[in-house]
């Protein structure tokens, strides 16, 4: 394969995508036969109304759950029959993520919360501690680094989540809803810290209701009752 | 960092897992304190027996020392032909006698034994001097305390009461010479020691009888080659080596010894119990935080290692004050139990043995490991997405 189409070969490519879930005696067809290529460098949202699988399809990219048919590829690396370990593995290296509600460990400091996934990865103790101060002062969170999460607002618990979920250099960030639980104004910093990732290199998919947060994103991908309406 | 992660996790929740921890300690120290109750009493009577040194003790065919007033006869043809085996080192014939010790117009009644003070190995002497000359007589505390006399006192004591007549027998003047402790006495037993001719001159009918012989063995000597030669040549006594004598009171206290390994089982399986609830509680509060941790990259394993890790510190803390409060009721049990009448006061019914108490440790420790398996592989096994959906919801 040419340097260059490796250039041009997207981060994120679904083919043909079903997932399928059992509800009761009920089969639930999440997703229905979607393909969604992203480029690297690209700011993709996903929008659509409840139930219509943004959230499914995030998941996916995410390599936390797998397809029922199709196939998923993350920076050209078939993700969708991965075992738990190489998953795992590969989530660690490549996949950051962001969730509505934080989900930062009420044990740890702001600092360890974004050294986690380093220590994880092997990361040499000091190294990580450095990167991890480096990344809350990225966010605006230089003077919080000894704060538990019980002790920031919501908006500095969400920044000390997207440290966390940049601390391995991943090749992609997912958030899903990352402002669903900010007022306004706390959204609006976070929208802008989105804007300012992309612009220094970030692959980035959200997953979100917020309109704010989707005009924000240089593409838009419409869901509806489990397939891509509109790309 | 998994370590510092369970302990956080643990601390976060400071009431429960003390709570959790004080559980632990007290099926801890229920355990410890039957590990040690179910050994306690052979190692103690073990240790009461090797205590003088004396690996062999002989006594009438059939009996078991002091189990009848059946003596032995032709003591000194018995040294003879004990003699004639190079193994033994020392022999200590010992005659005992009930006897009548007549002070201020008052009997007390109690034990005498007849000893060689040379080789004696029945008990220590705590004051005063031993029975030196023939008409000397040491006594245990319990017997001073009922006489209420001293040493230098002179006592006049009897070796047989005729109730009808009311006359005493085998009388004679002794001088208490010396205070002692009876290594297998009791604490309520009056009893005292003179020289065996003393006793056998108060006691025509046991001239040259004796109610037990203690043998040393030398140095390297084979106990057991040395009890069956005495069987062969000796065929009047039962020869007891240490080993026959803790088969003995194994078989004795056979189910005493079950009951407490059975409530010590019960202990562990309760601390289990304990443990497994605790953390599985645990991990269904935080199914989405594992959920999450498992998103960012941490693996299954150290997920796994990380909870097996709260049930053993829980296990761990909980031992450490298990051992401290089963060592405090096993010394009160023990002082309880130990005042049991006719029991020999040097016997302890719990006896610390360090490597009891690391077994209990050890299986404690194990059974957090244990604990913390099913909640551990519960929570590595959740679906992430599933798990993170349901978190959403709720």
């Amino acid at each position: 394969m040419s340097e260059d189409r490796v250039a041009e070969s997207p981060i994120v490519a679904l083919t043909d995508v079903r997932r399928d879930y059992a509800l009761g005696a009920e089969r639930v067809h999440a997703l229905q036969g979607v393909t969604l290529d992203v480029q690297r460098g690209d700011y993709a949202a996903i929008v659509g109304p409840s139930g219509c699988g943004k959230s499914t399809l995030l998941n996916l990219i995410g390599v936390i759950d797998q397809p029922t048919s199709g196939t998923v590829a993350i920076a050209g690396n078939r993700v969708d029959a991965m075992s738990d370990r190489e998953a795992t593995q590969f989530r660690l290296r490549n996949i950051g993520f962001v969730f509505q509600r934080f989900y930062l460990l009420p044990i740890l400091s702001a600092l360890e919360n974004v050294a986690l996934p380093m220590a994880e990865a092997k990361v040499p103790k000091g190294v990580r501690t450095e990167r991890a101060a480096e990344l809350l002062k990225y966010v605006g969170l230089g003077n919080r680094e000894r704060h538990r999460p019980s002790e920031l607002s919501g908006g500095e618990q969400q920044r000390v989540a997207i440290a966390r979920a940049l601390a391995n250099g991943p090749t992609l960030l997912l958030a899903d809803e990352p402002t669903g639980e900010l007022d306004a104004r706390t959204g609006t910093e976070i929208i802008a810290l989105f804007r300012r990732l992309n612009a220094d290199g970030t692959t980035i998919i959200v997953v979100t209701h917020d309109e704010d947060l989707a005009s924000a994103a240089r593409r838009k991908v419409h869901m509806r009752d489990g397939k891509v309406v509109d790309a | 960092m998994r370590f510092a992660l369970a302990l956080a996790s643990l601390i976060r929740h400071r009431a429960r897992t003390a709570l959790a921890v004080l559980g632990v300690a007290v099926a801890a120290a229920m355990l410890l304190d039957m590990v040690m109750l179910a050994t306690g009493m052979r190692e103690s009577f073990r240790e009461l027996l090797l205590s003088r040194g004396f690996e062999i003790r002989l006594a009438p065919k059939g009996t078991l020392p002091f189990d009848t007033d059946a003596t032995i006869p032709g003591v000194s043809a018995v040294i003879a032909t004990l003699r004639m085996n190079p193994g033994i080192l020392e022999i200590s014939p010992v005659l005992g006698s009930s006897i009548h010790v007549l002070a201020d117009g008052r009997d007390v009644s109690g034990s005498a034994l007849g000893i060689d003070p040379k080789v004696q190995g029945d008990y220590e002497l705590i004051s005063g001097r031993d029975v030196t000359t023939p008409d000397a007589i040491v006594v245990n505390d319990y017997l001073l305390r009922q006489l209420g006399a001293r040493i230098g006192d002179t006592l006049s004591v009897a070796t047989g009461y005729d109730p009808q007549t009311r006359t005493y027998s085998g009388q004679r003047k002794l001088a208490l010479t010396g205070l002692v402790k009876f290594i297998y006495g009791a604490n309520d037993q009056s009893s005292s020691a003179m020289r065996r001719e003393t006793l056998e001159g108060m006691r025509p009918e046991a001239r040259d009888r004796a109610s037990l012989f203690m043998i040393r063995v030398r140095n390297g000597g084979d106990a057991e080659q040395v009890r069956d030669w005495i069987d062969k040549q000796l065929p009047n006594v039962t020869a007891i080596s240490i080993a026959t004598a803790i088969a003995q009171v194994d078989e004795r206290l056979s189910y005493f010894r079950q009951l407490a390994l059975i409530l010590g089982a019960v202990s562990l399986f309760v601390g289990f119990l304990l443990v497994t609830t605790l953390v599985t509680v645990s991990v269904n509060e935080r199914a989405g935080e594992i959920a999450v941790m498992r998103a960012i990259g941490v693996s299954r394993v150290h997920v796994i290692e990380q909870i097996v890790l709260e049930g053993v510190a829980i296990s761990l803390a909980g031992a450490v004050l298990g051992l401290g409060i089963g060592l405090i009721t096993a010394r009160y049990l023990n002082t309880i139990l130990s005042a049991f009448p006719g029991l020999p006061m040097a016997i302890d019914f719990f006896l610390f043995q360090p490597r009891a108490a690391w077994s209990a440790l050890g299986l404690l420790i194990a059974s957090g490991i244990g604990a913390g398996v099913y909640p551990a592989w519960r929570a590595a096994s959740l679906p992430i997405a599933e798990s993170m959906r349901r978190e959403a919801i709720a």
